[in-house]
């Protein structure tokens, strides 16, 4: 019986663990898509993050200063994907798209120029990192709980704040925003640095609260499972949250499976855990588990008429 | 989606601006940042630009090796430039260069020991083209029948391939007694000739390297698509598309039928990778051999302009950045080899997402009065 609690206690604990850059960044993504601007840079706002974090943490001994400079780095790609997208009406795909390249190249130029590694930081002793707070087991450090908070913080942003209404109104009908007199280029550029906020935050929970220190492409795709995730919650930050949570288990729970037999079913390929999140995202997006409807507005530029 | 060309021009550029001018500031400016990175590391650009250059084409083996590098990203550029002629954003190369792979393999590995060398070469590269563009096809239906984002889809489908080979590879096509994930190689018979043995054999010597009849097989595909999209009335269709989409359907254009062709010829395309790389190359299945190539054609596509001669140039560019950046990095260690991802990036922030930047720099010097 023991065991069994241990052992479930143990899964959650992992699934949280594993949730919570996908959370911190769903819910970036969120602002950023209700406002109209696709965002498929994710990846690359916290891959970016990830290295500053743990490079400013490694040189100045100060977990909080390589906080600062994870958000300060996701903010600098977050202006410049809306100075391409808001003010010169870029294509938003290929402006993600670029950053999500640019970041996973910069960090191991930067990185081995400046630490010689191979693209790695210096390990981070435990002065440099953001500690567990109540359970040492767990890893129950800050940023999960902000993790935590950022969902109803984010909930209660868009549904019941005038900024809210008026970011949803901006990612339908950004016509309609204009003519009532605010301007939705200015709009758009604090959704985006919303996300450039949160995904910041993702950024430096991977490299100096999860791990000790960034490795190249240590996003490994969680970006995507973020985009997923946002998908699976058709937009809504409490179901997004619920699909960060259902594909953390699944992560938590592949690990814990490799090799394992399950019952009646015999081995679960890992593979095919891993691949769960974009299978079952592309089976929504097929129509077959319900519908997700995407903001109307979103990816498209907006043109003022003068 | 009009990716290249202009959303409003209120005051029109000449012709030649254009087509030659404006997309060489895009690449100008991300030249421009890419100095600026190299100098913040400390690194003399114009030294790292000569020994680039000789790394690139000081010799006949460093030449096979550009050209060899370039055969992918031929093959990747004309993948994405297909889709976004049609309006379509193609982010799976990856993925469908990848099952194109596993299409090309399991060609070679059932039938090398029974068929001649030539025609399971042949039947491995239809294979190849064939695989990637089944694996293309799924998002396409998707788009075309349920209406969700091929965008989105491609994406995943990259990931859902690259579980799909790990699996696969670990799992089942490992050669037996193998410690890496690796199949048996193939019979020798059933590889392409090295372009090295094909000059020998009309008498011109040259190095060794990695470049093999693949990259004629690239040139041939450039020239193909160049028919089709402007000699054919499907590839006609297809840029009408593209344009517009109620002109095309105006016009009797199926938009479903032609997002799944557009969607197939664009990941057969990315199947060439496999052709290159596990035909021409490593003669078995590896994992990971599409690194990142599928990625790197949207800035081949953004930079060539979607056609296939921009393709081409813009490949070779790529194809030299490649291997004299590898040449590089042994030079200068502070170079890393990714600083060629780097440039690809800034190249698509520039050449795609910001292109209209310079805009209104070139309209004040060349820009008619309306």
């Amino acid at each position: 019986m023991e065991e069994t609690l241990t052992f479930v206690t143990l899964t959650l604990a992992a699934t949280l663990r594993v949730a919570t850059p996908l959370v911190l960044c769903a819910m970036g993504g969120l602002f950023s898509e209700k406002s109209g601007i696709i965002d498929v840079g994710l990846e690359g706002k916290m891959l970016m993050a990830a290295f500053f974090a743990a490079a400013t943490a490694s040189l100045t001994g100060s977990a909080w200063a390589g906080v600062v400079a994870a958000i300060v780095a996701a903010e600098a790609l977050a202006l410049l994907h809306g100075f391409a997208c808001i003010t010169h009406r870029g294509n938003q795909v290929v402006s993600g798209i670029a950053l999500n390249i640019l970041a996973a190249g910069l960090t191991v130029v930067l990185g081995t120029a400046w630490f010689a590694r191979g693209g790695q930081t210096p390990p981070l002793n435990d002065g440099e990192r953001l500690k567990p707070i109540f359970f040492p087991v767990a890893g129950d450090n800050v940023l999960v709980y902000v993790a935590l908070l950022s969902v109803p913080f984010t909930w209660w942003l868009i549904a019941r704040t005038r900024f809210g209404l008026r970011l949803r109104a901006v990612g339908e009908m950004p016509l309609a925003v204009d003519a009532a007199g605010v301007s939705v280029a200015w709009l758009r550029y604090r959704a985006v640095l919303l996300c450039g906020l949160f995904s910041g935050l993702a950024g430096a929970y991977l490299s100096i609260a999860q791990n000790a220190g960034f490795s190249r492409d240590m996003t490994a795709g969680q970006g995507f499972i973020a985009l997923a995730a946002i998908i699976f919650g058709k937009w809504r930050p409490f179901p997004a949250f619920g699909a960060c949570l259902v594909f953390g288990l699944l992560d938590a729970v592949a690990i814990r499976l490799q090799g394992v037999k399950v019952p009646g079913i015999g081995e679960v390929p890992v593979q095919l855990i891993q691949a769960l999140p974009y299978l079952l995202t592309l089976f929504l997006l097929a129509g077959f588990i319900g519908n997700a409807v995407a903001p109307k507005a979103a990816g498209v530029p907006y043109e003022k008429e003068h | 989606m009009s990716l290249v060309a202009p959303r409003s021009v209120r005051r029109p550029l000449p012709r030649w601006v254009e087509i030659a001018v404006l997309p060489l500031v895009n690449v100008a400016l991300a030249f421009l940042v890419v100095g600026i990175i190299a100098r913040t590391i400390g690194v003399d650009s114009f030294h790292a630009l000569k020994l680039l250059l000789v790394g690139a084409f000081g010799s006949s083996e460093s030449i096979g090796y550009t050209l060899y590098y370039a055969t992918n990203f031929i093959f990747t550029g004309l993948a994405v430039a297909v889709a976004f002629h049609a309006g379509l954003f193609n982010i799976g190369g990856e993925g469908q260069a990848y099952i194109g792979g596993l299409g090309c393999g399991l060609a070679v590995l059932a039938l090398d020991r029974y068929l001649p060398g030539p025609l399971v070469i042949v039947l491995a590269i239809l294979a190849a083209a064939a695989f990637g563009a089944a694996w293309a096809a799924v998002p396409a239906w998707m788009q075309a029948w349920r209406g969700s984002h091929i965008v989105i889809t491609t994406i995943m489908f990259n990931f859902v391939a690259s579980a799909l080979m790990v699996y696969l590879m670990v799992n089942v096509l490992i050669a037996p007694g193998s410690m890496t994930a690796q199949s048996r190689g193939f019979a020798e018979s059933a590889s392409l000739p090295s372009m090295q043995a094909v000059l020998k054999s009309i008498g011109i010597a040259v190095a060794p390297s990695a470049l093999n009849l693949a990259f004629v097989l690239a040139l041939l595909s450039s020239v193909a698509v160049w028919i089709f999209l402007w000699r054919t009335s499907w590839g006609y269709a297809l840029r009408t598309m593209g344009h517009n989409a109620e002109a095309a359907i105006y016009a009797g254009t199926s938009i479903r039928r032609m997002t799944m062709l557009a969607m197939c010829l664009s990941g057969a395309l990315a199947g060439g990778v496999a052709v290159n790389e596990l035909l021409g190359v490593h003669h078995r299945i590896v994992l990971d051999f599409p690194a990142g190539y599928g990625f790197a054609g949207i800035a081949v596509a953004l930079m060539g302009r979607s056609h296939p001669l921009g393709i081409v140039l813009a490949a070779l560019l790529f194809g030299a950045l490649q291997q004299g950046g590898a040449e590089l990095s042994f030079e200068i260690p502070a170079m890393t080899r990714e600083m060629v991802v780097v440039i690809q990036g800034l190249v698509i922030l520039f050449c795609g997402a910001l292109a209209h930047l310079p805009r209104p720099w070139l309209q004040a010097l060349f820009g008619r009065r309306g």
